[in-house]
C-alpha cells in the first residue's frame, strides 16, 4: 500500500486541480440553497444547511491531520466545545463580536492542543486514538461540571455574535452566506497547507516517518502544528455552531460527536479535503433522512457503517481511492 | 475523617475491581489482536441488561447471574466471528468506524429491546444489608461481594496467564503474533477465545453491578472511556497493568470527588472550593493519565507504544 502511494506523489500535483474544481461546484451548489429553499417554501432549511457548512468546517480541519498526517484524533468536538462555549462565556461578558469569539475560541484550543497533542503525538497507533478520546472527555466533563453556563443542561445564547457591531447574523441567511464564506476561506487555506512545503513534509512523515526524520525533519514538530492548526479549525466550526443553534451544550463535545467528524472524513475520501465536506453533507443528509423515516436512526446508520467497513475490500477508505483511481 | 477515607478507598476499590473486569478484555484484545474495539463497553452494558432479564424471568438474582454466562458467551462468539474476525487485517481507522457502528446499533437495539427507562436488579437477599467495619463505620454486604469476587476473577485470571498453556499463548501473542501464528498455533481461534473471554468478562462486571446501579443505556460510555484510560495506563497487552491502572484510576476517580474540594479548602474560600473542586474532580483520572504517558509512553507495563 505504501508503495502505491509513493509512486503516485509525483502525480499528486495535477490531480489537486479536479479536486478543487468539484470543491467549487460544491459550494455553488451550496450558495443557491437560500435561494432555493426559500422558494419551496421552507426557509427552516437554510438554518440545517448552516449546521452542514459549519459541520463541514470541523470535517475539513480534521481531514487536515486525519487524512494528511494520518493522526486519527478521537477527540475533535472538544475544539467544537471550545467555540461554541467561547460564544457562551465571552457574550455573557458583553464581548459579542464574532471574530473576537473566535479569537478567544482558537486561542483557548491552540493550548489545549499544543499540550494534549504534545502528550499524545508521544505514541503510535492504538494509544493515539485511546489518548485523544480520553482528552476529548476531561474537556466534555469539565464543561458537565461548569454549572454557571447551565452544566449538563446547557445554556440558551440570547443573542447571535455581532460583526462590527452589526446584528446582521440575526438574519438565517447572513448567517448561512458568511458561514460559506468562511468554509470556502478555511478550504483555499487547507489546500494552500497541504500544497505547501509543510504539507509535503506531513505527508511524508504520514508515509514513513523514519525515512524523513533520516533526510533531516522532526517529525513531531510537523505534526503538533498540523495538530493545533486542525483543533483551532474545528474550534470556528463551534463559533458558527453555536450561533446556528443558539444554544450550547456539553453535547457538542460527547465522544460520539469526535465519531460522526471521523465517519464524515472517511465517507468522503481522507485526504482529499474536498472528500470531508462532501462527506459531512452526505453523512448529515443521511442523518436527517433516517431521522425522518424512522425513530430509531442509529441502529441503521450504525449498520450502515458496519457494512460499509465490512464489505467494502479495504474498507471505506479503499473504496473510495478504488473509486477515485477510476475516475482518474 | 478518618471513616470518610476508609468509607471512599473502599468505594474506590469496588469501582477498581469492576474496571478491571472490563480492562483485562479489552487490553488482551488490544495487545493480542491489535483491534480498537469501542464496542467493549455496550458488552458491559450488555450484561446488566440480561442480568435484569434472566433474575426477572426466574425471580432470583442468581439464576439470573447463572443464565448471563451462556447468552454472554453466545454474543462474544457472535460478534467476534460476524464483525471483529474481519477486523484483525484492517487499518485501525477502519476498526473505529465498524465497532462505532456497533455502540451506535447496540445502544438503538439496546432501548428497542428494553426501552428507554432505567431498569433495576433486586439485590440478592444473601448479599443486603451492611456490616460493621470499624467503629460506628458501615459498608454493605453488596459493594464488600463485588470486591471479593472481583478479586477472585482477577486471582483466576492471573492464574491461567501464568500457569496454563491457553496463558501462555496469550503472554506470547501480546508479545509477538507473527511467531505464534509461525510456530502452527491457530491463530484465528485463540483471538475467538480471547474476545469471547473479554466479553464474558465485560458483562460479568455489567451483572455484578446491576443490583446497586440502574441498569440503562447510557452506562457502557462512561465506563468504556474510563476503561480506556486504564488501558493506556496499564500498557496495552498487560493484565498486571490494567489490574494495577484500574484500581489506581478508580482510587483516584473516587478519593478526589470527595477530598479534591476538602483539601483545595486550605486553600481557598468554602464557595470557590467547591466549585473548583466540582470542576477538576472529573479531570483527575486523565490528568493522571497525562502524568504517566508523560513519564512512560507505553504505560506503566507496556511493552511497546
Amino acid at each position: 500500500m505504501a508503495e502505491t502511494t509513493v509512486s503516485a506523489a509525483p502525480h499528486r500535483t495535477p490531480a489537486i486541480a479536479p479536486r478543487v474544481k468539484a470543491a467549487a461546484v460544491l459550494f455553488v451548489l451550496f450558495a443557491l440553497v437560500p435561494p432555493v429553499v426559500t422558494a419551496l417554501g421552507d426557509p427552516f432549511l437554510v438554518l440545517v444547511a448552516t449546521r452542514i457548512l459549519a459541520y463541514a468546517i470541523a470535517a475539513l480541519a480534521l481531514d487536515l491531520i486525519l487524512g494528511y498526517g494520518a493522526m486519527v484524533s478521537f477527540g475533535h468536538a472538544a475544539y467544537l466545545g471550545f467555540g461554541t462555549y467561547a460564544v457562551a462565556i465571552l457574550s455573557s461578558y458583553g464581548v459579542n463580536d464574532l471574530f473576537l469569539q473566535m479569537l478567544g475560541a482558537i486561542l483557548v484550543s491552540a493550548v489545549f492542543a499544543f499540550v494534549t497533542g504534545a502528550i499524545s503525538l508521544r505514541t503510535r497507533g492504538v494509544y493515539f486514538i485511546m489518548i485523544t478520546l480520553a482528552f476529548g472527555q476531561m474537556a466534555f466533563f469539565f464543561f458537565i461540571s461548569l454549572s454557571a453556563y447551565g452544566g449538563d443542561d446547557g445554556y440558551g445564547l440570547s443573542n447571535r455574535s455581532t460583526i462590527f457591531g452589526s446584528d446582521m447574523l440575526e438574519n438565517d441567511v447572513t448567517l448561512f452566506y458568511v458561514t460559506l464564506a468562511l468554509l470556502i476561506a478555511l478550504f483555499a487555506l487547507c489546500h494552500r497547507i497541504v500544497s505547501s512545503r509543510f504539507g509535503r513534509v506531513l505527508t511524508g512523515i504520514r508515509e514513513n516517518a523514519t525515512r524523513m526524520e533520516a533526510i533531516g525533519y522532526a517529525p513531531f514538530r510537523y505534526q503538533l502544528t498540523a495538530f493545533v492548526i486542525s483543533g483551532c479549525m474545528t474550534s470556528v466550526a463551534g463559533v458558527l455552531l453555536a450561533n446556528q443553534a443558539e444554544f450550547v451544550s456539553p453535547a457538542f463535545m460527547s465522544w460520539h460527536r469526535s465519531g460522526e467528524l471521523i465517519v464524515m472524513v472517511v465517507l468522503g475520501g481522507i485526504g482529499t479535503l474536498t472528500g470531508a465536506i462532501g462527506g459531512a453533507v452526505a453523512a448529515l443528509l443521511l442523518e436527517e433522512f433516517l431521522g425522518m423515516v424512522t425513530d430509531h436512526w442509529q441502529l441503521w446508520f450504525g449498520l450502515f457503517l458496519v457494512l460499509m467497513v465490512l464489505f467494502s475490500p479495504r474498507g471505506i477508505t479503499g473504496l473510495v481511492e478504488q473509486i477515485g483511481r477510476r475516475k482518474r | 475523617m478518618t471513616n470518610l477515607f476508609v468509607l471512599q478507598l473502599l468505594n474506590g476499590v469496588q469501582l477498581g475491581v469492576l474496571l478491571f473486569l472490563i480492562a483485562a478484555g479489552l487490553t488482551l484484545v488490544f495487545g493480542i489482536m491489535d483491534v480498537v474495539n469501542l464496542a467493549h463497553g455496550v458488552l458491559y452494558m450488555v450484561g446488566a441488561y440480561f442480568v435484569a432479564t434472566f433474575a426477572a424471568w426466574t425471580g432470583s438474582f442468581w439464576w439470573g447471574l447463572l443464565l448471563m454466562l451462556p447468552a454472554a458467551v453466545a454474543v462474544g462468539l457472535i460478534l467476534e466471528l460476524v464483525v471483529i474476525r474481519r477486523l484483525y487485517t484492517r487499518s485501525h481507522l477502519d476498526q473505529v468506524l465498524a465497532t462505532f457502528g456497533l455502540v451506535m446499533m447496540a445502544n438503538e437495539t439496546v432501548k428497542i429491546v428494553w426501552g428507554v427507562s432505567p431498569l433495576s436488579v433486586p439485590m440478592p437477599e444473601l448479599l443486603s444489608g451492611s456490616v460493621p467495619l470499624m467503629g460506628p463505620l458501615q459498608y454493605p454486604v453488596y459493594r464488600i461481594a463485588i470486591i471479593v469476587a472481583g478479586l477472585g476473577v482477577a486471582a483466576g485470571l492471573f492464574l491461567m496467564v501464568n500457569y496454563t498453556r491457553i496463558g501462555m499463548l496469550l503472554r506470547a501473542g501480546a508479545t509477538n503474533r507473527a511467531m505464534v501464528s509461525a510456530l502452527g498455533i491457530d491463530i484465528g481461534k485463540l483471538f475467538a477465545v480471547v474476545f469471547t473471554l473479554g466479553a464474558v468478562l465485560a458483562c460479568l462486571a455489567g451483572a455484578l453491578i446491576a443490583p446497586i446501579l440502574s441498569v440503562d443505556t447510557g452506562m457502557g460510555e462512561s465506563v468504556l472511556i474510563l476503561t480506556f484510560v486504564v488501558v493506556v495506563i496499564g500498557g496495552i497487552g498487560s493484565i498486571k497493568g490494567a489490574f494495577l491502572g484500574a484500581i489506581l484510576v478508580a482510587v483516584v476517580d473516587t478519593l478526589g470527588g470527595v477530598f479534591g474540594p476538602i483539601l483545595l479548602r486550605e486553600v481557598l474560600d468554602p464557595a470557590a472550593a467547591g466549585q473548583a473542586g466540582r470542576m477538576l474532580a472529573p479531570m483527575l483520572v486523565y490528568i493522571l493519565m497525562a502524568v504517566i504517558l508523560f513519564a512512560k509512553p507505553a504505560g506503566l507495563f507496556g511493552g511497546r507504544a
